[in-house]
């Protein structure tokens, strides 16, 4: 078991002719992914060769997702079109989809967000690398060399501490690890993350990792005090990181929460959640919980 | 981006929302000049820092003599460690009362918000905290927007006086325009004031703009103000850099902005035991390191007085660290003798032998390679401490 992605995924990628979209959805096949083909209009009825494999380009996400029976979506398309993109795999019934890429606008995510209110779709992003389910698949950039299968679940704002945190605990593995992303307005949440770890049979621990701003983190430490029985292991980057200028009074009275590391470390230890002051200490900390 | 309160008002008469630009100047002589056209007049410094009336960054001047005293005083001032550069001259229109809206993202809900007070005024916080019933937070869903009915509806529940509704209505519309059509996260006005006369006029303006819309507005190109960033976040800007000048002794790169502030935080502890050294600076070289982008980044670190050792930290994911490698090599070749600080440099991830080989290979007196991030901060933070 895993969360949101297995063996058995179909996974298209829009975007895939285009350069990040071609290196990555190679790099997805060496990862065991199941790519069935990919989506552009301008050369739908086309094919490309990528991993030794020839993947049929479609013009739409419904036609590639009638063709192959494709659930998983993953996007490449750059910022000033990746809207359309998300709209259109929604309006097709897409059941995951991964939005890798970085510089959108967040008003364009916060009208995406609204229109995936009520439909089936799980958006995972903007801004992210996406998700893995170390032995079986890939929907990211993600190297998938860094670990293998394990009992540990990870949720992540930031690419780059996924990928330190999986080496950090290789010798144990993962059985998803999930990157958010960081944008202000994202698809799915640590709250969200939380729940399915929870769910999942497979997961023994999470490790949570957050970044300073917002208040996502105390969020997540007031779900984790009701809803969540399994260990909890937090870090969050961002202790000496000079205080931004906030503007105006608004952002104040919205997140009730100064989004300081300290103000989110203090609200995850007081729901039980260990959390450790670097990514070294915080692997140490899910070591002791899991025994090695 | 943050705007200054000049720069928002531009936007809101861009849009339709009642407000009066003034003049903005650079000195007290103009500020004298332009008082003497405007007559009684509020001088008001412009920084991108809430608290500026707190300050002492907002006098009213009865006469030009007193424009160019005030001016005199608040030119050149800090105001939360910003110099003041410019001041706005504004006619002084004192408000009957000070209301409080503002639209922004509400990032928890992944909708917007509208806060909306009759009793605003700059202690709106106060406000908030002591009456909360008297600040209105409204849900605004980002597919359907602010249409006329529903900025009656705001007006309606923000209870704004039955006079002054039709006005206040047309203004949340207005100001609803500069939130979605300059692509916002923010549109303040506070205060809201109602003038003699029962006229509602934006008398102070706050707005932030999305950096990633950038590529739709061209014209928001114009609102970057320069003189105020430091020369080291100027040159790194200017290179494409994303660099954060902090105090401190220790040069960083890195790449992903997790795993950078993660490092500040490690050398931060390590510095700890090396008489307190610090982390001199925040830069991102994100995905693609090579080596133009590498010798960059370290120009601009090394043109840091302050730094005494420099720590790279970088997990391939990405990108492969024979490409970081070869990046820290050719920087080092296009430095030259200008390269005089050590460089600490931690690799990890995709290709991570070929990295290490290829330094290993360099043999360069001024790089040492450490295998863990908590190694090779504690290597930078003694280097940086001797």
């Amino acid at each position: 078991m895993s969360i949101y992605l297995n063996k058995d995924s179909k996974i298209i990628v829009q975007g895939m002719t285009g350069g990040m979209g071609s290196k990555h959805t190679t790099l997805m096949l060496d990862a065991g992914s199941n790519i069935v083909g990919g989506v552009n209009a301008r050369k739908a009825g086309t094919s490309i060769e990528l991993g030794g494999q020839d993947l049929p380009v479609f013009g739409s996400v419904k036609e590639a997702m009638t063709e192959t029976g494709a659930d998983v979506s993953v996007v490449f398309v750059p910022p000033a079109f990746t809207k359309d993109a998300c709209l259109e795999a929604i309006d097709a019934g897409i059941g995951l989809l991964v939005v890798i890429t970085e510089g959108v606008p967040v008003q364009d995510t916060a009208e995406v967000w609204s229109y995936l209110s009520g439909k089936q779709t799980r958006m995972i992003g903007p801004n992210c690398p996406g998700v893995i389910t170390p032995g079986e698949s890939l929907a990211g950039i993600t190297p998938h060399t860094i670990a293998g299968k394990g009992p540990i679940g990870l949720v992540s704002k930031s690419g780059t501490l996924t990928y330190q945190m999986m080496y950090e605990l290789k010798d144990f593995g993962f059985s998803t690890a999930i990157g958010i992303g960081g944008d202000p307005i994202v698809g799915t949440t640590h709250i969200d993350a939380l729940e399915a770890f929870e769910a999942d049979p497979d997961t023994e621990a999470i490790v949570m990792i957050g970044e300073i701003g917002g208040d996502a983190e105390e969020r997540a430490a007031a779900y984790i005090k009701d809803h969540v029985t399994k260990p909890v292991v937090g870090y969050v980057a961002g202790f000496t990181a000079p205080e931004g200028k906030t503007m105006g009074h608004a952002g104040a009275i919205v997140s009730g929460s100064s989004g300081t590391a300290a103000a989110k470390k203090e609200a995850l230890e007081a729901v039980g959640v260990k959390v450790g002051k670097t990514p070294s200490e915080t692997a140490d900390l899910m070591r002791k919980i899991l025994g090695g | 981006m943050d705007l200054m309160e000049f720069q928002a008002k531009e936007l809101f008469a861009k849009h339709g929302v009642k407000t009066t630009l003034g003049v903005v100047v650079t000195t007290p002589e103009e500020a004298r000049d332009a008082a003497e056209r405007i007559g009684p007049c509020v001088v008001k410094a412009q920084v991108k820092a809430g608290g500026r009336g707190k300050a002492g960054g907002v006098k009213l001047a009865k006469t030009p003599e007193e424009a160019f005293e005030h001016a005199g005083n608040i030119l050149g001032m800090e105001i939360k460690g910003l110099r003041v550069n410019r001041v706005l001259v504004t006619p002084a229109t004192p408000p009957v009362e000070e209301y409080y809206f503002s639209f922004l993202l509400d990032r928890a809900n992944r909708q917007y918000l509208c806060i909306a007070s009759v009793e605003g005024g700059v202690e709106i916080e106060e406000v908030a905290k002591t009456n909360p019933d008297a600040v209105k937070q409204i849900p605004v869903d980002p597919g359907t927007g602010v249409d006329a009915d529903k900025a009656r509806a705001i007006v309606a529940e923000a209870a704004f006086p039955a006079e002054l509704a039709d006005q206040a209505v047309a203004m949340v519309q207005a100001l609803w325009a500069v939130f979605v059509e300059e692509d916002a996260t923010l549109v303040e006005v506070n205060p809201l004031a109602r003038l003699e006369g029962d006229v509602l006029e934006a008398l102070d303006g706050k707005v932030s703009l999305d950096a990633n819309a950038e590529f739709r507005h061209a014209d928001h190109a114009a609102f970057e103000v320069t003189e105020e960033t430091d020369p080291l976040e100027a040159e790194a800007k200017a290179k494409g850099l994303n660099y954060v000048k902090l105090d401190g002794q220790v040069g960083i790169i890195g790449n992903g902005a997790g795993l950078v502030m993660s490092t500040l935080d490690v050398v931060a502890y390590a510095g700890e035991r090396h008489g307190g050294v610090k982390p001199a600076n925040f830069l991102d070289i994100g995905g693609g390191a090579n080596a133009q982008v590498m010798a960059d980044g370290l120009d601009v670190i090394l043109g840091d007085q302050q730094v005494k050792a420099v720590f790279v930290n970088v997990f391939g994911g990405i990108t492969s660290c024979d490409e970081v490698a070869n990046g820290i090599k050719g920087a080092l070749e296009i430095l030259g003798d200008q390269a005089t600080k050590p460089l600490v440099v931690r690799l990890d991830g995709n290709n991570v032998e070929k990295g290490r080989a290829i330094l290993d290979e360099l043999n360069h007196p001024l790089v040492t390679q450490v295998d863990t991030m908590d190694g090779a901060a504690d290597k930078a933070a003694e280097l940086a401490g001797a």
